[in-house]
């Protein structure tokens, strides 16, 4: 048996040597915080304007946060990338080889690329509010009001479990073009456009990045038959199937 | 010692390895010789874990692979694909692989020292060759100063210089003490490199022996005759207790023959020659006509003429190689 720490490290030396990777975590960071910073400022320039159809009382933390519609996308690819570029360059084989155990390596694999992940993400998402607050000026929140520590937390943890899922999911198509290719227009189009379309909304409520997103409400939009924990939870079954499939693939498939 | 137990391995309809039963002797060089797609490439998959067999199964030393503590360090592979991320630096390359085996990371200097790689540890190896992109698959197998070491044709798309090289590290690995087993689909490479060795073709194991065996029994040579009088001439040769078998192109050919004694006795007979040549069969000869069954696609088609390139048919090529020797 390869010893799982060993295998911890060298998971460790693989992710940092890439650029690409390194760098995809860099773009998440800059564009949750500098969108999260613009549409702050935008709000605040604008503020009635901006709100005079909102339903509900404002939410400053969400706004702070708006960048994730975007920077989700980042950190997908991410997940997508140091995953599949073991099998872009056929290196699969090589640590396979030098872990057999398959269960070892993804379990490695998954624990290094997750802690990371969510130590960009809540630095990230922190970093965002605090910039965020700062330009919304007279509008803003602090993190001692109720839920919103727990919604700035909670993004923390969506993003991470996104990630997750598309590691999940390169794994299951042990291709990071096809990973790529469905996973970015599902976020970035399908569901969102499928999320107002009338009959298959409740349905889509419950895909990953709609479910997880509740947590990030500071005041509930009403979207979201669950609250924000539920709805976390239902994003982290997402992810756990996509690694459970994952793992199958890997354990059964020839490499 | 690596032994393969009736070995079988199939995608969907195609059988890409066959019943396969054989050990890789300690110590020595195997050559494991086969045609383009007789399925070397996935017995190689196979003896590692990452292709698992249909039927039948791999021991290293009586375990599985996937049971072997630290694999690295008992067995180091350079397969068919390249395995370095192109955006990796090679000594960072190494560096994972060695830290997942608990291989000391001095280790890793050494091994880009062995290959000549020291002055682009840093590099990343999108901008490698081909031959630097072989030292550090090569490197790599090398990393756990593992006992058994195999290579996947790997002096495919090399210069001369790389291939003169990766020949000597062979010896040199065998030398040590190491089992080396290496694949190729050229006879000439084994013979040069290889102390054993095992063929096959289409999946099924056609010889396991010594390559001196092997050149024992596939260099016979033999006296070719030519005449315009090819029955005086067959007269004249079975009268002598000898027996011809036709050559290409309307020759005669005398198995382990006297090209003298030939000449005399058709002196002695009033038979004009215009061919007198010794002939020696190849090694690659040899494995070519082991493997004319079982090759994929068949080039040797009747009617050649209708076939843009034709492989030349066995032993039709003497003519041309000796016409040097005649002149
Ligand atoms: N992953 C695969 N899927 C389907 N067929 C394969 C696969 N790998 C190898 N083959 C087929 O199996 C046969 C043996 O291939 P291979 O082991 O690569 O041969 P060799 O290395 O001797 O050239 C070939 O016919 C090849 O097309
Ligand atoms: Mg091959």
């Amino acid at each position: 048996m390869a010893a799982f720490p060993a295998v911890l490290q060298s998971e460790w030396t693989k992710v940092r040597s890439i650029r690409s990777t390194v760098w995809t975590l860099v773009t998440t960071f800059l564009i949750v915080v500098a969108m999260g910073f613009a549409i702050s400022l935008l709000t605040r320039l604008n503020f009635a304007q901006f709100t005079e159809h909102d339903r509900n009382p404002f939410d400053a933390t969400n706004t702070s946060l708006s960048g994730i519609a975007l920077g989700e996308l980042a950190i997908v690819v991410f997940g997508v990338l140091a995953v599949g570029n073991e099998y872009a360059s056929g290196m699969i084989r090589v640590s396979l080889a030098a872990v057999p155990q398959r269960g070892v390596l993804m379990g490695a694999k998954t624990a290094v690329l997750g802690v990371l992940a969510l130590a960009v993400s809540l630095v990230t998402v922190f970093v965002a509010f605090f910039v965020g607050q700062v330009a919304l000026g007279r509008y803003n929140t602090d993190l001692g009001r109720p839920n919103v520590l727990r919604a700035v937390f909670g993004a923390g943890c969506y993003l991470t479990l996104l990630c997750l899922f598309s590691i999940g999911v390169t794994m299951m198509l042990r291709s990071q073009v096809l990973s790529l290719g469905i996973l970015i227009p599902f976020f970035f189009l399908v569901s969102p456009i499928l999320s107002i379309v009338p009959v298959v909304k409740n349905v889509v409520r419950y895909f990953p990045d709609r479910a997880g997103s509740a947590a990030l409400q500071v005041v509930p939009t009403g979207d979201h038959p669950y609250g924000p924990w539920t709805g976390l939870a239902i994003c982290a079954a997402w992810a756990a199937a996509a690694l459970i499939g994952g793992y199958l693939v890997l354990k059964h498939r020839d490499a | 010692m690596i032994e393969l137990h009736h070995l079988t391995k199939r995608y969907g309809d195609k059988l890409a390895v066959d019943d396969l039963s054989f050990r890789i002797p300690e110590g020595v060089v195997t050559g494991f010789l086969g045609p383009n797609g007789a399925g070397k490439s996935t017995t190689m998959r196979m003896i590692l874990d990452l292709d698992r067999p249909t039927a039948g199964e791999v021991t290293i030393d009586g375990r599985r692979y996937a049971d072997v503590q630290d694999p690295l360090r008992e067995i180091g592979a350079l397969l068919e694909a390249k395995g370095a991320h192109p955006g990796r630096t090679a000594y960072d390359h190494l560096l994972w692989m060695a830290q997942s085996n608990r291989i000391p990371r001095e280790r890793v200097d050494q091994v880009l020292d062995l290959v000549g790689l020291t002055a682009v540890a840093k590099k990343r190896a999108r901008g490698f060759s081909l031959g630097m992109g072989q030292r550090l698959g090569i490197a790599a197998a090398l990393l756990g100063d593992p006992k058994i070491l195999m290579f996947d044709e790997p002096v495919n798309g090399l210069d001369p210089e790389g291939i003169v090289w990766i020949r000597r590290l062979m010896k040199s690995l065998a030398a040590e003490g190491r089992t080396v087993f290496v694949s190729s689909h050229l006879m000439s490479e084994m013979a040069l490199t290889a102390d054993h060795l095992v063929v096959i073709g289409r999946g099924r194991l056609l010889a396991d022996l010594p390559m001196a065996e092997f050149i024992r029994q596939n260099s016979r040579s033999s006296v070719r005759l030519r005449t315009p009088q090819p029955e005086q001439l067959l007269d004249a040769l079975r009268g002598a207790g000898l027996s011809p078998r036709p050559g290409p192109d309307g020759s005669w050919e005398v198995t382990d023959g006297d090209p003298v004694l030939l000449g005399d006795l058709a002196a002695a007979h009033g038979v004009t020659l215009h061919e007198l040549s010794p002939q020696q069969a190849s090694l690659e000869d040899a494995f070519m006509q082991m493997t004319a069954d079982s090759v994929e696609y068949r080039t040797d088609i009747p009617g050649a003429a209708a076939t843009p390139a034709p492989q030349p048919a066995w032993g039709s090529g003497w003519d041309t190689r000796q016409a040097g020797k005649e002149s």
